[in-house]
């Protein structure tokens, strides 16, 4: 239901949800690019949320977007979860 | 010599008590340093030592060992599951997705990422923020720096005497050689031991030439083949045209006969246009401008004598020291002359006299440099007395532009091959202008000062970047122009056709002035005549005429010291009126201190 009305906006590619311990909860792209999505980009929270919290111990990161040639993959983490977002930006 | 002290004592006082008594210090004996010993020995001289207090080091290499490295990608493969689960057990892994997606946290966390990623999404769909924002705008001129001009080499002279730079001519092929004649122009100063060669220089290798030319005489200019470029032809001191092929060596392969050849030092010698690529013409102080085949040059092919009556005298000839062809103008050539005039001859005339089509008064001393505007033909510019001038050839009577007299004499210049409204000139402080009559007319926008002495030829390589200029003592200077006076800028052309197309049509209504007006006092001086030999009959006779001129001096002479002394004695009885008011003054202001 929630992924759905992310998915109906224009350009979103797939939606993947991925729990704690890597494992991808929720996807709707094919299994091989999700399992690769849900293992590099959990490293990639994880050394972006280190480094926030290093330079300020009561920062935490809320969200982060990473805009490439191709697309723009959006992640949102949270304690347990992270949501996934690969979108195409307009253009 | 033995020292020897006795001490006696007598036998019967043997044994006795010794009673020791004190007495003050004898000399016994003293040797004086004896000098003539000192000739047995030699004083030791001064030596040096040098004492250094200094650490020991020493150096030592390290290499390390090479290391290697390799770059592989990833794959991942699912993990994570607990230990419980078999993750290759399709039902399993679902049943614990649905597990998951009814957790308590998942149900309150995912609504909030979701709205956050939402969010995010409709921002890129909104705008994009990556997109460049001066993508269609034109590409804006960023402030030019001010222009300069650097210097890339200095070939000199490797002999002692050093002798002057006279001409010089890039190869044509790419210009990465340059030919230099040297020779000394000073009236009858060329020393005996002064070498007589000119060189050709490799740009690269500033500290030897690469190839010696060795003609009979000096050459006073020399000029590459722009068909072949292994051949030179140059001409000499004497009068002589030589002509070289770098192939064969420093010798001169062909010298035209010294009774046919010009009899003044060749000034300038050109190659033309032609089928067979062999012809070349040679002006010379001498009157006469000769034309030669180099494969011949036993004799001239032509010869015109630059006589402006017409007539082919030879005594009343100009002296020429510059010439100019155009290869887009075969059949017109100029030659500047010593007289400042510029001679405008058509090649294809059939009689003599026809040769020369008109000339051009320019200037007060010889022209010393003539070219034509590459990209404008019609126009071109000279260079002699303390101006530069460019003149348009429909107008005879006067440079259509002209510098302002500058401080030093202007020996050289020419017209940068790339940039229609830039050209060069050189002085003799030893100065390197450059002009751009778009961007500024008074003044040069450039100046260089390259050298102490004064230089003399210059020559500009085919790209417009590279400049090349000679002086006095033999030191020849490679300068390379910033890129924004030798690239073409944007309508330039047209901004230089329309002022050229201005200042002519300007010096023509000047001149259709300039002959109403002259038309006008012609008109009234001949009344004026006619109506004075009505009065006065029979006053041709020449010695009335000298009488009066006479009377005429003598009168205004004595009219001029009568108003000198007129002068001289009001001067005086000012002064007197000064100090008289002095005097004055001062009284006044006694008289007022008093009171």
């Amino acid at each position: 239901m929630l992924t759905r009305r992310i998915q109906g906006q224009k350009g979103v590619q797939g939606i993947i949800i991925v729990n704690s311990e890597g494992i991808p909860v929720k996807t709707t792209l094919d299994n091989s690019s999700t399992v690769q999505y849900a293992g590099l980009i959990h490293q990639l929270v994880m050394k972006a949320r280190s480094t926030v919290r290093d330079i300020d111990p009561q920062n935490d990161l809320t969200f982060l977007r990473v805009r490439s040639k191709k697309n723009e993959i959006m992640i949102a983490p949270d304690k347990d979860y992270f949501l996934i977002v690969i979108q195409n930006p307009s253009d | 010599m033995e020292i020897v002290h006795v001490y006696t004592k007598d036998r019967e006082e043997f044994g006795r008590q010794c009673l020791l008594s004190d007495r003050p210090a004898e000399l016994l004996l003293d040797v004086l340093p004896d000098q003539n010993l000192a000739s047995n020995f030699i004083q030791r001289s001064h030596r040096d030592q040098a004492v250094q207090a200094g650490r020991q080091v020493s150096e030592h290499q390290v290499n390390t060992e090479r290391f290697e490295s390799d770059s592989c990608g990833i794959n991942h493969v699912e993990g994570g599951w607990p230990k419980d689960i078999n993750p290759l057990d399709m039902e399993q892994t679902i049943r614990f997705r649905k597990k998951a997606e009814k957790d308590e946290s998942y149900l309150n966390s995912i609504p909030q990422l979701g709205s956050v990623a939402e969010h995010c999404g409709r921002q890129n769909n909104a705008v994009d923020i990556y997109q460049e924002p001066f993508d269609g705008w034109e590409e804006v001129e960023e402030s030019p720096e001010p222009p300069s001009a650097k210097t890339i080499n200095i070939f000199r002279d490797p002999n002692e005497v050093k002798r002057t730079v006279t001409g010089l001519s890039w190869h044509p092929d790419g210009g990465r050689k340059l030919a230099a004649a040297y020779s000394c122009l000073d009236f009858q100063k060329a020393s005996r031991d002064m070498s007589l060669d000119s060189y050709i220089w490799d740009v690269e290798n500033p500290n030897r030439p690469e190839l010696t030319l060795k003609p009979a005489s000096p050459l006073v200019c020399l000029d590459y083949n722009p068909k072949d470029p292994h051949t030179l032809v140059g001409g000499s001191y004497n009068g002589q045209i030589v002509y070289w092929d770098t192939r064969r060596g420093s010798q001169p392969v062909e010298l035209s006969s010294v009774e046919h050849s010009h009899r003044d030092p060749v000034y300038k010698i050109i190659w033309l246009q032609s089928k067979t690529g062999t012809d070349a013409f040679s002006a010379s102080t001498d009157g006469q401008v000769l034309w030669w085949d180099v494969r011949r040059l036993s004799e001239p092919t032509e010869r015109l004598v630059l006589d402006p009556t017409r007539e082919g005298n030879l005594d009343r000839a100009l002296g020429a020291i510059s010439l100019e062809f155009e290869a887009t103008m075969p059949t017109k050539f100029m030659v500047g002359t010593e007289q400042g005039l510029v001679v405008s001859c058509n090649r294809k005339a059939k009689t003599p006299t026809e040769k020369i089509v008109c000339t051009y008064d320019g200037h007060h001393g010889p022209v010393y440099a003539l070219q034509r505007n590459p990209f404008f033909p019609k126009n071109f510019l000279t260079v002699g007395d303390w101006t530069a001038r460019i003149w348009s050839e429909d107008i005879k009577e006067s440079s259509i532009m002209c510098t302002k007299y500058q401080m030093s004499y202007l020996t050289d210049a020419c017209w940068s091959p790339v940039r229609p409204s830039v050209f060069f000139t050189l002085k003799m402080d030893g100065m390197l202008d450059v002009w751009d009559i778009l961007f500024k007319q008074s003044d040069p926008t450039l100046s260089l000062k390259v050298c102490d002495r004064a230089l003399y030829s210059l020559r500009v390589q085919d790209n417009g970047r590279l400049v090349a200029c000679g002086s006095q003592q033999g030191e020849t200077t490679l300068l390379e122009i910033c890129s924004e006076l030798s690239t073409l800028q944007k309508n330039e052309k047209s901004l230089l056709a329309a002022m050229f197309e201005r200042e002519t049509k300007r010096e023509k209504i000047l001149e259709a002035r300039q002959r109403e007006i002259r038309l006008k006092e012609r008109s009234r001086s001949e009344q004026s005549r006619e109506e004075e030999i009505g009065r006065e009959d029979g006053e041709d006779d020449p010695d009335q005429l000298i009488a009066r001129a006479e009377r005429d001096f003598y009168n205004q002479v004595e009219a001029e010291l009568k108003r000198r002394e007129m002068r001289e004695e009001e001067a005086l009885r000012e002064k007197d009126v000064c100090e008289e008011k002095e005097v004055k003054d001062e009284e006044e202001a006694g008289r007022n201190e008093a009171s």
